[in-house]
């Protein structure tokens, strides 16, 4: 008997997505509506799976095609908050550039579905649905702005590249088929045998797939230019959400099916962790836009979780979550900060628009402060905690080599924050920004500026709440 | 349970700088930050003094210690002080009200936004000095640079913004690799408690790479030659509240952890390295001493000294042997004290004149003859003459080192020569001699919260110079202690 109750959220979703696209026909100028209502149902999808699923034991469903757990349920709520704060801090944005349309909500929302399916996936079908379903919402969501000419073309970008990580995906996933016979992860782990090759090659391929969606290095190459082109909303979006969902699918992936094979996938993800971290630290020092510099510190601190991931261990999973937790709070805030640089209707994103922004928005800068400190990983503050827990677990595992390039990397990329802060505290002030910002705005960036900088005080709430994921 | 004084010491600044955020600054409110960050500084000051009345000296036991749980099942929060730890705290505590008196004279910018940074870094400074966790140590230990960035870069001179990211980014490449020695010795020995980590002693095959870690962090910030290359800089730019903070604490904190963890932790490692660091004190005290000799800005001839004097600590505590531990602490303390002095002395002609350049000056005796008198002092204990408290620090230190390698001590008491001579010339180029430039002549003598600031460091200075009783009382049992349980666990390895 199919327990039904437990895909109750995804259900719930899907129905109120469809509800809303009809809504959005039949009714006129209902875009404000309709974003409201998805914040309540994304608010609601989020409580029920709080209720329904957050409690439970490991739970199988639709011929354990789809898992629920601790891990899953945990995630789930995160990726709905955040797309919440996402949304609601975004319509601003959207009405400065006459965007804001009934699609966008639903957009977010049916991509947040396919990010739901994919964090329960136990299936590389049921996986490569929920990827493709969240894929082609956010196709359309980075091209949302379609009379420039940069957000088209970085949609575009994003379509092709992604399309061919795809492809990769697909091939890895029919060769793992073809040697085991089932796309299920339980049988696939039972099925293992390590010495065929082709199942190595299997789940390098599709490692490169999921690499590319959470761009890490040497696939990130999309990264840079979708975040610049992009609506500034929707590279918030890409910066946080997918985020979340890729790495559980990576955290289930490497740990259910092929833990046994640990041998064989440890050294590529050391390698990719260390690409990343390195590479995110020493790009970013030559960014001259926001976006863009944003887009190399995601790739670099992409590079601590999976430094996380790399470890094989209970802890390094949590060191992870940890990690990408705190980092979706840092990341809010810092594109609240980008959200409210407006003057005159017009965004600014260069990083030289914010010199000597200390000058004449004194909270807004310490805000910025704090976070930026928080990104460098200095203590007292949460990213400190973040990094702190990822060598905890690396270090456990006696990787020093892989603890002390990553440590090394946060020094170089401690040089490009800085460089922020200097132009925002040590330069000569420009004109002032407008300041009627929404209250959303305003609340996430208070929210998670005192989150960030609050953290040390009560660090073991978040850490009792994440040592309840046991994946091995 | 008792009143968390330590606690109460670390968060008061805390809260006076909330204060002082809260309250909205306009012209006329400087005058309330001010009062509202001179009183919580010199509330914590009174405590600390209080503190040290209630503290036992007859054990090295940590005192007034709060243990608490923090990360559970992994890290608590605990603090406590030692005869070691306590004066530090002391010194903390009494040099930021003078730092903040002096921010009248020099600062002229954003003066709520200068006093809640320094204000915090006092948090942090306290924190160092009494924390009993490995991990709560590099907690405050690195944090303290967010605050001295932001002096320096803000408030600091022209070539501010190198200065401050070189500070940055020279500290913390230093400190990272603290880091993963911290996390490695929790996985060896199941605890970052340092006070249970002295019983159980740390697996002497770790204990070289470990202790080169802790030492690539110290060493920076000692600073050791060859990575003393930030000081000069910092200290040039910052401005003078900043240098007197980085010159009489913050550097401070690296020979704390000396004493603290190279030779408490890592007793066997020490032994084994033990001629690199006497090695590279040597190189410090000749060659910054020399290089002094040639500066013609004052700040820089003053933060190369500092690094000489920095040299004579760490050689000091490598001695392991009572006076040359003894000596080396006196000496951070002295050296504390005098620095923040020759700074802010150059901070009061840097404000008449705007220029730090020696050859500007010459000849101001006649025109401000008491800046001249106390200047003079100053110079006189920088040099070590006796009488002054810098004597008894390097008397120590070199007694230490003559008991334990003949060449390294008489290789340092040349250095001692060499002080002499850089510190008087300057004093002469200054305050002797003809007088050059006739803009001098509008220069005012001090006014009174300059005449007190200076009166106020010379007073101990003189003090602990004539009757070092109460700090060798202070800190002997500890001392001795610590190098019973070094020798102990050097035995047992």
């Amino acid at each position: 008997m199919i327990n039904l109750e437990l895909v109750f959220p995804e259900i719930f979703l899907s129905l109120s997505i469809m509800f809303l696209l009809i809504l959005g026909v039949f009714k006129k100028d209902s875009s404000n509506l309709i974003q409201k209502i998805s914040l309540i149902v994304l608010l609601i999808t989020s409580v029920i799976t709080l209720n329904e699923t957050l409690g439970i034991k490991e739970t199988f469903l639709f011929n354990e095609s789809v898992i629920i757990d601790y891990l899953s349920s945990f995630m789930k709520i995160i990726t709905l908050l955040a797309a919440f704060l996402v949304l609601v801090i975004s319509s601003n944005y959207l009405k400065t550039f006459k965007i804001f349309k009934i699609e966008y909500p639903i957009l977010i929302l049916s991509s947040v579905l396919g990010m739901m399916v994919m964090i329960s996936s136990n299936d590389l079908i049921v996986f490569y649905m929920g990827l493709e379903l969240q894929s082609l919402a956010l196709y359309v969501l980075a091209t949302f702005n379609r009379d420039q000419l940069k957000s088209s073309e970085a949609g575009l970008k994003y379509f092709v590249l992604s399309a061919l990580s795809s492809g990769l995906l697909l091939y890895g996933c029919s060769l793992i088929y073809g040697f085991t016979g089932s796309t299920n992860f339980n049988i696939i782990a039972e099925q293992l045998n390590s010495n065929e090759y082709a199942i190595t090659f299997g789940i390098v391929f599709i490692l490169v797939g999921i690499a590319f969606k959470i761009s890490a290095v040497p696939f990130h190459m999309w990264a840079p230019d979708v975040y610049e082109g992009s609506p500034t909303s929707v590279t918030l979006f890409f910066s946080i959400v997918p985020k979340i969902a890729a790495l559980t699918v990576f955290i289930r992936f490497l740990y259910v099916p092929f833990l046994n094979l640990i041998d064989q996938w440890q050294m590529i993800l050391i390698f990719l962790s260390i690409a990343s971290m390195l590479f995110g630290a020493i790009a970013a020092i030559g960014q001259t836009n926001l976006k863009r510099l944003i887009a190399y510190s995601s790739i670099g601190h992409i590079g601590y979780t999976l430094a996380g991931l790399a470890t094989g261990s209970n802890d390094g999973i949590q060191s992870s979550v940890i990690y990408i937790t705190i980092y979706i709070f840092m990341n809010l805030g810092l594109f609240s900060c980008l959200l409210m640089m407006k003057r005159n209707n017009k965004y600014f994103e260069d990083i030289e628009d914010l010199s000597g922004l200390s000058k004449n928005h004194p909270l807004l800068s310490l805000s910025l402060l704090v976070i930026l400190f928080s990104l460098a990983g200095i203590p007292p503050l949460a990213g400190f905690f973040a990094k702190f827990y990822i060598f905890k677990s690396v270090l456990e595992q006696s990787m020093y080599f892989l603890a002390i390039v990553g440590l090394l990397s946060t020094v170089i990329a401690a040089f490009y924050y800085l460089r922020i802060i200097k132009i925002m505290y040590f330069d000569k002030e420009k004109d002032k920004y407008d300041t009627d910002h929404s209250l959303w705005l305003k609340f996430s960036l208070t929210f998670s500026t005192i989150l960030i900088l609050m953290y040390f005080i009560f660090p073991s709430q978040l850490i009792k709440v994440i040592s309840k994921i046991n994946i091995i | 349970m008792n009143f968390p004084i330590l606690s109460f010491l670390i968060l008061l600044p805390f809260i006076g700088a909330l204060f002082i955020f809260f309250t909205r600054s306009n012209k006329e409110n400087n005058i309330t930050v001010k009062y509202v960050a001179l009183f919580t500084s010199l509330v914590n000051f009174f405590l600390s003094i209080y503190l040290w009345v209630l503290f036992d000296q007859s054990t090295s036991e940590f005192q007034f210690v709060e243990d608490r749980i923090w990360i559970e099942g992994f890290i608590n929060y605990k603090v406590g002080v030692d005869g070691i730890s306590i004066l530090f705290i002391i010194l903390t505590t009494f040099i930021t009200p003078l730092c903040i008196i002096s921010v009248n004279n020099s600062i002229k910018n954003r003066i709520g936004e200068f006093l809640i940074a320094v204000l915090i870094m006092e948090s942090f400074m306290i924190g160092v000095f009494c924390s009993l966790d490995l991990v709560v140590f590099y907690l405050f230990f690195e944090a303290g640079l967010i605050p001295m960035f932001l002096i320096i870069g803000i408030w600091g001179g022209a070539r501010r913004v190198y200065s401050a990211f070189k500070f940055f980014l020279f500290t913390l490449l230093g400190s990272v690799l603290m880091l993963v020695a911290i996390i490695s010795i929790y996985w060896i020995s199941g605890t970052t408690d340092f006070v249970k980590l002295y019983e159980l002693g740390i697996d002497s095959k770790y204990q070289n790479l470990l202790w080169l870690a802790f030492f690539s962090s110290f060493a920076v910030k000692t600073p050791m030659w060859p990575v003393h290359t930030w000081l000069p800089d910092a200290h040039v730019e910052a401005p003078t509240a900043g240098s007197v903070l980085l010159a009489a604490i913050l550097l401070k904190m690296a020979g704390y952890g000396f004493i603290r963890f190279s030779l408490g932790l890592f007793p066997i490692a020490s032994e084994v390295f033990t001629p690199l660091v006497y090695t590279l004190s040597v190189i410090a005290i000749i060659f910054t001493s020399l290089i002094a000799l040639m500066q013609d800005d004052m700040k820089k001839l003053i933060a190369y000294s500092s690094v000489a004097h920095m040299g004579f600590v760490t050689l000091g505590i490598f001695t392991i042997q009572q006076q040359g531990l003894e000596g080396s602490i006196l000496q951070m303390i002295s050296h504390g004290l005098v620095a923040a002095a020759l700074f802010l002395c150059v901070g009061v002609v840097y404000d008449r004149m705007h220029s730090r350049l020696i050859n500007t000056y010459g000849g101001i005796v006649n025109i401000i003859p008491k800046y001249s008198v106390l200047f003079m002092l100053f110079t006189l204990a920088a040099l070590g003459l006796p009488g002054t408290s810098g004597f008894v620090g390097e008397f120590l230190i070199l007694m230490g080192a003559f008991k334990d390698n003949f060449l390294v001590a008489v290789i340092a008491s040349l250095g001692v020569i060499i002080g002499a001579a850089y510190m008087l010339w300057l004093y002469k180029r200054v305050v002797f001699g003809k007088l050059v430039n006739s803009d001098l002549k509008q220069m005012v003598d001090l006014n009174k919260s300059e005449l007190f600031i200076l009166s106020c460091l010379a007073l101990p200075i003189l003090f602990f110079g004539f009757y070092p009783e109460p700090l060798i009382n202070t800190i002997e049992v500890s001392i001795s202690d610590l190098i019973k349980i070094y020798n102990i666990n050097l035995i047992n390895n």
